[in-house]
């Protein structure tokens, strides 16, 4: 009998999220959390972002970034806390809010770009 | 061995050091080891941020200005700087890692560790100018 192991499959998704979220999250964060409440650069309007998110493309690259960068965040917090903190006896609990909430976050993302279409 | 020791999961208690809840203190290297990992939390907060900026866009321009306006409060807008910090900490991280990650092969000779390391710098920056020519419109 196989015995499916899920770490190397979390590790991918880990590792892409890993790339992408490098790729994309610095200059998002700087325009939209840095850059446009400081008013160093005027926000797009509202029709300009609406039409962005409408956009078939981007709204594909925008739920595979937040997919990718919540399982990203779920792997590698979940085993910070293991290795860091000495807590393997909660492995279970701990697991299943990282990934949980990642699965959850990623229907929530799924979602609003659904909408957006 | 008279006795017969209870079953643990783990380690045998006796044989193993007492590890400092703040052992990551201890040196620089380590510091930066556990300011690599914690970076996953800035990650996860920039996506709830991204939701958030989203669900504001659908609902329509109000709910846009009002994440604008939200965006703005000083709270938040402190957790976004430090939240820019760590996630070019986080690339540089990755990128430098990617090399030793990744081994390209064209033909039978390895490519140099430098080219691949390079290259995804490269992509990063042509991905964040791509990234600022749609937000911000030709």
């Amino acid at each position: 009998m196989i015995r499916r192991q899920p770490e190397p499959f979390l590790w991918m998704l880990f590792s892409a999220g890993g790339v992408v979220s490098a790729m994309l999250m610095p200059a998002l964060v700087f325009l939209f959390g840095v850059a446009f409440p400081l008013r160093w650069l005027p926000p797009p309007d509202h029709e300009h972002m609406r039409g962005l998110l409408g956009n078939p493309l981007v709204a594909l690259v925008l739920l595979g970034l937040c997919v990718l960068s919540l399982f990203h965040w779920a792997h590698r917090f979940r085993h910070t806390l293991y290795d860091g903190l000495q807590i393997k006896h909660l492995e279970e609990v701990i697991a299943t809010i990282c990934y949980g909430g990642a699965v959850i976050g990623s229907a929530a993302a799924a979602y609003l770009l659904w909408q957006a279409q | 061995m008279a006795e017969s020791p209870a079953y643990t999961d783990y380690h045998p208690r006796w044989l193993r050091r007492r590890l400092s809840t703040y052992w990551w203190l201890e040196k620089p290297s380590y510091l930066a080891f556990v300011l690599r990992e914690g970076s996953c939390l800035f990650v996860g907060w920039f996506v709830v941020y991204l939701l958030l900026l989203m669900r504001g866009v659908l609902q329509g321009d109000a709910a846009y200005q009002e994440f604008l306006a939200w965006s703005a409060r000083p709270s938040v807008l402190v957790l976004n700087i430090i939240s820019f910090l760590f996630l070019v900490y986080h690339a540089i991280t990755f990128f430098d890692a990617a090399p030793r990650a990744l081994s390209i092969h064209v033909g039978k000779t390895r490519v140099p560790e430098w080219i691949v390391g390079a290259s995804h710098y490269a992509a990063w920056v042509v991905a964040s100018a791509l990234v600022c020519w749609l937000v911000l419109g030709s």
